[in-house]
């Protein structure tokens, strides 16, 4: 009996997420199929002839294989703000956990800040166009990296503390300095919250449509999610090549997500509950 | 022995990270104040005093957002805390379908928010939109879920919600699964039923779960911009506006002074809002 | 410690390494910067000289066709001239795209902008240079010439034909139901009753894509100039408003009555602009309040309909003041701050030739009267097309407003919806309207308000 109202009630979960969940993958994936009439009906039916192929490279050479750009520019951004975040921030995680004195407070008070007020947007503009990075790809990625900052301190400052200093002390009686400590005994050590801080990392910045938006605007320098918002442009509504855009740049956090599913739960919990 | 503290951890090692995020986050934030005060084309400003501030509080198209915003960041927040903590329990669970399940709830966090906001904004399309067929299927005539004034922005936000609940959900689980074991065995002990496990264990020890879920939410549902963005451009009429949005929109019309100045409210406002917030449920903890 | 000073070094030296190359590789991904003015220098009408100019257009479909035409034929003419093309989107996006570049200092040489109200908010005389001595102006109609115009000088060319604004309809169900183009607004509800027990939509909505909510309001400035002429000026100067005119708040009434009539489709909100249209096509509503710019799209998407749909002016309460509210088409500017103006002005000369008009007409038919002298408009345009030439022909037409003062609040397009949904009623979404354009004006910091 017990057993029987367990089962009933599993399925009826495993029901569940797929009425909410599946759904809508569901119905991006059978509409990215169809071509465009019948994609604008919206139907969850399947695609009466499909043309998912044709729909890929449409997208894929619209407005001068915008897409393509999109991708590249979207990786290097992700990749090279990740690169720097993760270096910069276990750098400055260490030094706070560390080192505490008259200026920990204020430190700590700009970090805390920096998760929680909003970037000041037009202020922010003014200076990158002050210092030649308004709608550069390189001003975008300093930002990704200041915005990120707060966070991915204090995930380094918390994990450093589990760190424990007879570490260093024993580098130190070695001979080893500061760069040479951190570089070669400290960072081996965060390797599981650095894991962590690029899977999450990257989602967001990969994800990110708000700062493009701001910082990169115009056709030329386009991230994924522009390429998105400038599909759904004013004039011509084609959903089906829509669809296929949204499948296709669903397609890295869906590998991200298949790689390293179980870690980023376990580093997420070990992380954000600390922090 | 000091000095050789200082030279391991010296503050050049801060230096880098420092200078990006004074240059590029606390400077703005600081000259933000001013330029909210001025008439800017970015080239040249003129100082205006407090007139921005006074449009936007006065123009009811501009102050509609601070109702909006408060509603959205207070229901996804509310919202994500109750559903989470269910989900955080169910899924901790002697359930079979665990790793699954656990799986599909977080994968919309990893889907850009464009694509969901498109992807459900047609779905909530009033007459062809797969939600309402599937009521009409069932005899429910289904409302316009984005063009009724009274839910537009309610189903935006359970947008939010969906979209956000797994994040939610997995700190809850680590919260959860972080409590140790002897209080469930000393409840077992004096006889308590799952009821009492999950009101006298799960929900106060998994505290410090809740306070980080509320915190992230509630600040992120003042923010919040580009779903709301992608769903409904603030409209039908200004209904859906949220601060961010407003800001947007004066930043497009090119009256930068005017955007600065609502950055500057949104500023106050998250601050007002969230630093009591988090010292708040920051003692609390240290209560237990 | 001197060592330790030498490894700090050596640490900021790999972190300057480290942006460097950085710097390097955004560098190559911001194509649009380098190699615009890969002539520098080779200005001052050199023909000889090899000049590539840039161009800044909208990515709607219609305007880069048209764009194309223009910069195939002019290459042929000026082989020593390249042009470049760069799209933006079109919208408040595009407005912002325009604004920040040229507050950045970073505009292409030419570039393709509305004319009217948005291109005084560009600080044309900071910005753009000034063609007021052209020889090509003497090709272009006068009345275009004002809507390109700052303090006197005129900084553009027209890139196209006219624009009218009013109401598509259906004519075949005009022919079912025996119905009769109205002249007054009072034919025109009497129709909408008629169809409306047909169990057609009388009046297509698509508020989705909010911009369309505002054709009623704006189309129905002829009747609001034939009642009260002095109103543009009145209305820049702020001594008129929307809500204090009793001709001018009858246009967001028009709006609000076909709400509360129960005249527009019921999913008005959820509707798109394309959607629109293919309601107006297959007949599932009779009027569609558009811009004749929609006609390409019309012909490209329906052409089996085309012929099916006519257009009327949006008829106001006095049958004998009958007349039709027109849109000026974009302009071509030249950036003020570009090293190549002579190639630049050689292009825009080229748009305002009767040549150009003729390029122009193979990729886009026109969709009004052309703005340059002697230019004509092809036989085989759409019948809504045609049906827009006696207006022209008798004299009864307006510019819209924003095309004779520079104010217009950008938020009309969601008051608008808010009075076409029947959130807020007329006197409401008229003040609200006031409000906005005195926010716009202030921001612009226009004398007098």
């Amino acid at each position: 009996m017990r057993k029987i109202r367990q089962w009933g009630f599993e399925i009826g979960a495993v029901l569940f997420t797929i009425v909410v969940f599946w759904i809508p993958f569901y119905f991006i994936l059978v509409n990215s199929g169809k071509d465009a009439k019948e994609s604008s009906l919206l139907t969850m039916s399947w695609a009466s002839n499909s043309q998912y192929w044709e729909n890929i490279k449409t997208v894929v050479v619209a407005r001068d294989f915008m897409l393509v750009r999109a991708f590249i520019n979207s990786t290097v951004l992700t990749v090279a703000s990740i690169a720097i975040l993760i270096v910069l921030c276990a750098m400055a995680g260490y030094v706070l956990q560390r080192r505490t004195g008259k200026l920990s407070p204020l430190f700590n008070f700009l970090i805390l800040a920096g998760l929680i007020i909003p970037p000041a947007i037009v202020p922010t503009i003014w200076v990158m166009d002050g210092l030649g990075l308004f709608k550069t790809l390189i001003g975008l990625i300093l930002i990704e990296v200041a915005l990120g900052f707060p966070f991915a301190v204090l995930l380094y400052k918390g994990f450093m503390s589990g760190i424990p200093r007879e570490v260093d002390e024993a580098a130190v009686i070695d001979g080893a300095g500061g760069i040479r400590l951190f570089f070669g005994i400290i960072l081996p050590l965060l390797q599981p919250v650095t894991a962590t801080i690029i899977v999450l990392s990257s989602v967001t910045i990969f994800n990110d449509f708000t700062n493009p938006l701001y910082f990169l605007p115009g056709s030329d320098n386009v991230t994924v999610q522009l390429t998105l918002y400038n599909f759904q442009s004013q004039y011509v509504t084609q959903y089906n090549l829509l669809f296929t855009n949204i499948l296709l740049i669903t397609i890295p956090p869906l590998l991200l997500f298949i790689i390293f599913n179980k870690r980023i739960v376990a580093g997420m919990t070990a992380g954000s509950v600390k922090g | 022995m000091n000095s050789i503290f200082k030279r391991t951890y010296s503050y050049w090692f801060l230096l880098p990270a420092a200078i990006i995020y004074f240059i590029i986050f606390i400077l703005p934030t600081i000259m933000s104040f001013f330029f909210s005060m001025t008439r800017w084309t970015l080239s040249d400003w003129e100082f205006i005093g407090f007139e921005n501030f006074i449009t936007f509080f006065q123009e009811q198209s501009l102050s509609i957002g601070f109702k909006n915003t408060l509603i959205y960041a207070v229901v996804t927040c509310t919202l994500k805390v109750a559903l989470g903590l269910l989900l955080g329990v169910l899924l901790t669970s002697k359930i079979r379908t665990k790793s699954y399940l656990r799986s599909v709830i977080f994968f919309p966090t990893l889907v850009s928010t464009i694509a969901v906001g498109i992807a459900f904004s047609m779905m909530m399309h009033p007459t062809q939109g797969v939600i309402n067929t599937a009521l009409a299927a069932i005899g429910i005539d289904g409302p316009d879920w984005l063009g009724d004034t009274r839910i537009a922005l309610l189903s935006v936000a359970m947008v939010d919600v969906w979209k956000g609940l797994g994040f939610a959900t997995v700190i809850y689980i680590a919260g959860i699964l972080s409590i140790p074991a002897e209080y469930y065995e000393a409840l077992q002990i004096d006889g308590g039923n799952s009821w009492h496990k999950f009101w006298n264990i799960i929900v106060p020890l998994s505290r410090p779960a809740t306070n980080s879920v509320i915190i992230l939410a509630f600040i992120g549902g003042l923010r919040s911009f580009d779903l709301v963005w992608a769903m409904t451009k603030g409209g039908p009429g200004f209904t859906t506006d949220l601060i961010a949005s407003i800001i947007y929109k004066q930043y497009q019309g090119g009256f930068y002074g005017l955007a600065t100045a609502g950055n500057v409210i949104l500023f106050l406002v998250v601050t007002a809002l969230a630093f009591p917030l988090y010292t708040y449920l920051n003692r609390k903890e240290v209560d237990l | 410690m001197k060592n330790m000073k030498l490894k700090s070094l050596a640490m900021t030296a790999t972190a300057l390494v480290l942006t460097g190359t950085l710097a390097a590789c955004g560098g190559s991904n911001s194509g649009s910067n380098s190699g615009t003015n890969t002539a520098e220098g080779g200005t001052g009408g050199n023909t000889e000289k090899k000049v590539t100019l840039s161009l800044l257009v909208d990515n709607t479909q219609d305007s880069v066709n048209l764009a194309n035409a223009y910069v195939d034929a002019f290459q042929k003419k000026y082989p020593n001239i390249t042009v470049e093309m760069e799209t933006r989107p079109g919208g408040g996006e595009g407005d912002n795209i325009v604004k920040t570049r040229l507050a950045t200092g970073d505009m292409t040489d030419v570039f393709f902008y509305n004319s009217g109200s948005l291109m005084q908010a560009l600080s044309p005389e900071k910005n753009m240079l000034d063609l007021t001595n052209e020889a090509f102006q003497s090709n272009i109609v006068d009345s275009f010439k004002p809507t390109v115009s700052f303090d006197g000088k005129v900084y553009g060319v027209p890139t196209s034909s006219t624009i009218a604004g009013g109401w598509f309809y259906n004519k075949k169900i005009y022919s079912e139901l025996g119905l009769k183009v109205p002249i007054t607004w009072d034919e025109l509800i009497a129709n909408n009753e008629k169809i409306k027990a047909s169990g057609i939509s009388p009046v297509i909505g698509s508020y989705k894509d909010s911009w369309t909510s505002q054709l009623v309001v704006l189309a129905d400035y002829y009747n609001v100039q034939a009642q009260v002429p002095s109103f543009a000026d009145d209305f820049t100067a702020h001594k008129a408003t929307f809500a204090g005119t009793p001709a001018a708040l009858r246009s967001f009434e028009k709006l609000q009555e076909l709400y509360d009539k129960g005249f527009m489709n019921k999913d008005m909100l959820a509707t798109t602009y394309d959607a629109g249209l293919k309601m107006l096509a297959d007949g599932k509503g009779a009027h569609y309040p558009m811009l004749s710019f929609a006609s390409p799209s019309l012909v490209q998407n329906f052409p089996d309909e085309i012929e099916n749909i006519g257009f009327f002016a949006q008829p106001g309460d006095d049958a004998s003041k009958n007349g039709l509210s027109v849109w000026m088409p974009g302009a071509g500017y030249i950036y003020k701050e570009t090293k190549n103006v002579e190639a630049a002005k050689q292009f825009l000369a080229f748009m305002a030739s009767v040549e150009g008009t003729q390029v122009a007409a193979t990729v886009s038919k026109p969709t009004g009267p052309y703005l340059i002298k002697d230019a004509k408009i092809p036989d085989d345009v759409p019948t809504l097309v045609k049906d827009m030439l006696p207006y022209f022909e008798s004299g009864k037409t307006a510019p819209a407003l924003e095309f004779v003062s520079p104010v217009k609040g950008p938020s009309l397009e969601q008051i608008t919806v808010e009075v076409g949904a029947g959130i807020k009623k007329a006197p409401e979404g008229a003040a609200a309207y006031d409000k906005d354009v005195e926010k716009q004006a202030k921001q612009l910091g226009l004398a007098g308000w």
